[in-house]
């Protein structure tokens, strides 16, 4: 076989950028909640999105799945711009991107088995026997083999972690998004998932965009990390460099001291009273 | 993708090009799966496939599987390094057997 030959998609001739964002801003109701995030993924590329809680990392993460509408902004996704895909381009998209949400989104009356099959079942015509193959093959990369007919009732806060891993990527996509893939987990079993994202990353040559406030995983996983701050990027760079910034904010969300804002007077008055001045 | 089949004396080796993926794949699990009925000992020759999916590998295992059953051989041919990284990520490059050529797969024909 040729040098040439790939298990993973093709990341394109010009090795564009997987995802591309400019300018994106978003506010739920008064509150801006994105503030201008500009920001890239390359091919194979791991991204990890940090910050703290209210940062807007959640959301963020939301618009690159195409669930939400920006303000103002552009996104592209495989170089798709999500603001003018709709319909049958917009299906296609998603079968590419592969998504492990934080509580796992399993269908609680579907066992492992069904769950993972799911995407096969909705997007492709392929043999059932096909299918289940493809999802035990993803069962077994997850470490989750003989546990296929259990309920997710019936899993453990890793396991159900692991198996919405292997839904995530029973369509081998092209981009991997993980939302707090070891949060609430054991030291164990957190370290267990961190290999097992760069494993995938290896073999499979996705991209990966991880959302985490897990400093640890971050620092082991990453190849960037894009640090977020009151809906706006503080720094996008190495983990190297992430750890060396002498940025105040960045030192605070590493040495994991509480948040201290400056306080407003004006705006906490009228926040209080609803009376402006 | 194109599958051509050549008779290697008790062997009928599968020729693959292209990609192997959720479009492509149900051909060669139909091909591989109508040889093993006809009793043949496919030797799967992957030198000119240029991407193999998880479905393409899917096809190969159940086929694989359904040769072992009948009691008949098979075999992957020139297993590119990147395919092979998604085979190990399942530790199936402990499962198959593999070639580096098609006159190695098919000693004895």
């Amino acid at each position: 076989m040729s040098a040439a030959a790939q298990t993973a998609a093709d990341p394109g001739p010009d090795n564009a950028p997987v995802i591309e964002v400019r300018g994106l801003v978003t506010h739920y109701g008064p509150r801006k909640i994105l503030d201008g995030i500009d920001l890239e993924v390359q091919p194979g590329e791991i991204l990890v999105i940090m910050g703290g809680s209210g940062s807007g990392k959640s959301t963020l993460l939301n618009h690159l799945l195409g669930l939400l509408v920006p303000t103002s902004g552009a996104i592209r996704v495989l170089g798709e711009d999500l603001n003018a895909i709709d319909g049958v381009a917009r299906t296609l998209l998603r079968q590419r991107l592969g998504v492990a949400f934080q509580g796992g989104a399993l269908f609680s009356s579907l066992s492992v088995l069904e769950n993972i099959m799911l995407p096969l079942i909705e997007h492709t015509r392929l043999d059932r026997k096909t299918m289940e193959i493809m999802a035990r093959l993803k069962l077994e990369v997850v470490n989750l083999a003989g546990f296929e007919h259990l309920m997710p009732a019936e899993l453990s806060g890793g396991m159900i972690k692991r198996a919405a891993l292997a839904r995530a990527i029973v369509m081998d996509p092209r981009i991997l998004f993980c939302d707090e893939p070891s949060a609430g987990l054991d030291p164990v079993v957190a370290t267990a998932i961190d290999q097992l994202i760069l494993d995938l990353r290896a073999a499979m040559g996705m991209s990966v965009v991880v959302v985490t406030h897990e400093l640890e995983s971050a620092f082991k996983i990453a190849d960037r990390i894009c640090v977020l701050d009151r809906g706006k990027v503080l720094a996008v760079d190495t983990v190297a460099a992430i750890r060396a910034s002498d940025h105040p904010r960045i030192r605070n969300l590493l040495n994991r001291q509480g948040e201290d804002p400056d306080l407003d007077v004006d705006a906490y008055l009228e926040r209080l009273t609803g009376i402006d001045l | 993708m194109e599958l051509s089949v050549n008779d290697h004396g008790n062997f009928a080796v599968v020729h693959l090009k292209g990609d192997v993926d959720l479009q492509t794949s149900p051909q060669v699990r139909k091909g591989l799966l109508g040889l093993l009925e006809d009793g043949r000992r496919p030797v799967v020759d992957l030198s000119a496939v240029t991407y193999i999916d998880s479905s393409g590998i899917a096809s190969l295992v159940e086929a694989y599987q359904t040769a072992r059953k009948k009691g008949l051989s098979f075999s992957l041919v020139q297993v590119s390094p990147a395919a092979m990284r998604v085979l190990q990520l399942a530790r199936l490059d402990k499962v198959f057997t593999f070639h580096d050529t098609v006159e190695a797969a098919t000693v004895g024909a």
